[in-house]
């Protein structure tokens, strides 16, 4: 539904040109929830401003369902963003109004009618959870309250695509969760798209089916959440990766278990999917006479499923070892000896 | 007991001045507040990077606006008496020395709009922008609303200074407490009168002041 070709945003600084977005190509499906990660300067900002025409590509189009955004402009251009709307960091609300008259002002834009209007700004205010809160000024409200009004404001006039910009990063790890929560469920719900931009993965794990890693322009990697949180190929995918996976597997770390397990052999165990929920622990004890000692592990949820490392300590003959994991390579387990005897 | 105080002071002539400056102060306010709005909003608009982004608009207006700002308000009434004939056809009474005040404070609140629509958070525009908002509508519900306290606490200050221009002009005839402290106070040196054609320029000032700070005050929900 969301289409990108060759995308090419430069900007004139007077020292010379600057390249934010660099033929970048990008394809959205209907109803996904689409993450675009990157640390700051890495063009995520602009690309997504691309995607409401609040930003012209240098080269390139963008195509949202029929319409080409890069190709229209006035009284069109403004038509289509009803359709593609945004919510951002720092909210953005106007403080002279309330919540009512906050979530109202899209739908004054677009032209609906006094009465339809106040219907409608219930509606969402009960959507996001404010009710009781309706009449209160940006200024009485917390963050997380304040991001809920910008969500409500967004989904006014029923768009197609929510644009997210670093939605939660101004708010604390909790707020940020049931935001977070708030957006998967009217996915869910209204079978809106969503596109966000983040520099924090938890964001990307917790809802997003499929992620874009930028550096410097350019997309980087690109692929379903899962997959890239599995086998991350880019130098900067894994250093996202690391923000939230806790099993660090550097030599450091491994001398450190080995000192504190100095015998039998240490063995990753990596499981994905459905694999998680099995009891294969169970499975290999019944099943060998190996001694099992469970080290450290992690489970971490992602949309498309969940994804985690066991580090076990495995105890017994060499044969009986190597039978262990043999059958744990059956079971369709990744497994990596980190130290043996 | 006040015939007494101010003996020479004749209270019909004093009353009639009187309406005269709330008369030009009002007028003078409003052009000014309106024609300071529509120079402000230019002034910030066709500046770089923003919607009506334009070199040769932007310096024409902050030109006018500099230029007229920085002369002095007893001789730009002199430089304007050509054009003041021309457009009221006298260069006495209270209308007549509406063109001068209007031309020297409209440019000053012009400035005061500006730093107030500087003040307003340029997210708060580009989330407009997102929402398909014209530049109209932008201009009507983001700029003037958002701005709304601080554009009232400038045109607060220009009315009191406009107060202090209408008795400036009175010295060269518009009428009001100026002319009325200047010809029958200085002139015929009727200390009484003068001082009470002070007293009521006071209280007209401080009654500016009150009104414009309890509304800056209501309209602040920040």
């Amino acid at each position: 539904m969301i289409e990108l070709k060759q995308v090419t945003k430069t900007y004139d600084t007077g020292k010379g040109a600057l390249t934010a977005v660099d033929g970048v190509d990008l394809s959205i499906a209907t109803g996904e929830i689409f993450g675009i990660i990157g640390y700051s300067g890495a063009g995520k900002s602009t690309l997504i401003r691309l995607l409401n025409g609040l930003e012209k590509p240098t080269t390139g189009t963008v195509q949202i369902n029929d319409q080409v955004i890069t190709a229209i402009k006035g009284a069109e251009l403004r038509k289509a963003r009803q359709k593609v709307s945004m919510i951002f960091q720092h909210f953005n609300l106007l403080w002279s109004r309330t919540v009512k008259e906050n979530i109202a002002f899209p739908l004054e834009i677009a032209g609906v009618p006094k009465n339809k209007r106040d219907a409608r700004v219930m509606e969402l205010v009960e959507l996001v959870g404010l009710a009781g809160r309706e009449n209160a000024y940006p200024s009485q409200l917390s963050g997380g309250q304040k991001q809920r009004v910008g969500i409500a404001r967004a989904l006014a006039n029923d768009p197609e695509v929510l644009l997210c910009d670093e939605a939660t990063s101004a708010l604390d790890p909790e707020t940020t969760d049931a935001i977070l929560d708030l957006l998967v469920d009217i996915n869910k719900r209204l079978g809106l798209t969503i596109v966000l931009i983040t520099h924090e993965m938890h964001v990307i794990r917790k809802i997003c089916h499929r992620v874009a890693v930028m550096e410097g322009g350019k997309v980087v990697e690109l692929g379903d959440v899962l997959s890239v949180f599995q086998a991350p190929k880019a130098e900067i995918t894994k250093r996202f990766v690391a923000q939230v996976t806790e099993t660090e597997d550097s030599n450091e770390t491994i001398k450190h278990l080995r000192e504190l397990y100095p015998t039998g052999d240490l063995v990753k165990l990596l499981f994905v999917g459905d694999q998680t929920e099995q009891p294969i622990l169970t499975k290999l004890i019944r099943t060998n006479p190996v001694e099992v000692n469970i080290v450290q592990g992690n489970i971490s949820h992602t949309q498309r499923g969940a994804y985690g490392t066991l580090i076990l300590q495995l105890k017994g003959t060499r044969e009986e070892i190597a039978n262990a994991i043999a059958f744990l390579n059956n079971e369709n387990i990744q497994t990596e000896v980190m130290a043996n005897d | 007991m006040i015939e007494s105080l101010f003996p020479n002071v004749d209270w019909g002539k004093m009353w009639e001045a009187t309406l005269e400056t709330l008369y030009m102060t009002a007028m003078s306010t409003f052009f000014t507040f309106v024609i300071g709005i529509v120079l402000g909003i230019v002034l910030f608009l066709t500046a770089p990077r923003q919607l009506w982004a334009n070199k040769i608009v932007n310096w024409l207006t902050g030109a006018f606006v500099n230029i007229f700002r920085s002369i002095p308000f007893i001789i730009l009434i002199i430089l304007l008496i050509p054009f003041t004939k021309f457009l009221i056809g006298t260069i006495r009474g209270p209308n007549a020395a509406l063109p001068a005040l209007i031309i020297g404070a409209a440019p000053f609140y012009a400035r005061m709009v500006l730093i107030a629509l500087k003040e307003i958070d340029k997210g708060v525009i580009e989330a407009a922008r997102s929402m398909g908002a014209t530049t109209w509508t932008i201009i009507r519900k983001v700029l003037l609303p958002e701005s709304k306290p601080a554009l009232i606490s400038g045109i607060t200050v220009t009315a009191i200074a406009l107060v202090g221009y209408t008795a400036m002009a009175g010295i060269i005839g518009a009428g009001g407490l100026g002319t009325l402290a200047f010809l029958d106070g200085f002139q015929r040196s009727r200390e009484d009168v003068t001082l009470m054609a002070t007293i009521l320029i006071l209280v007209i000032v401080f009654a500016i002041q009150f009104i414009g700070d309890f509304i800056t005050v209501r309209s602040d929900k920040r």
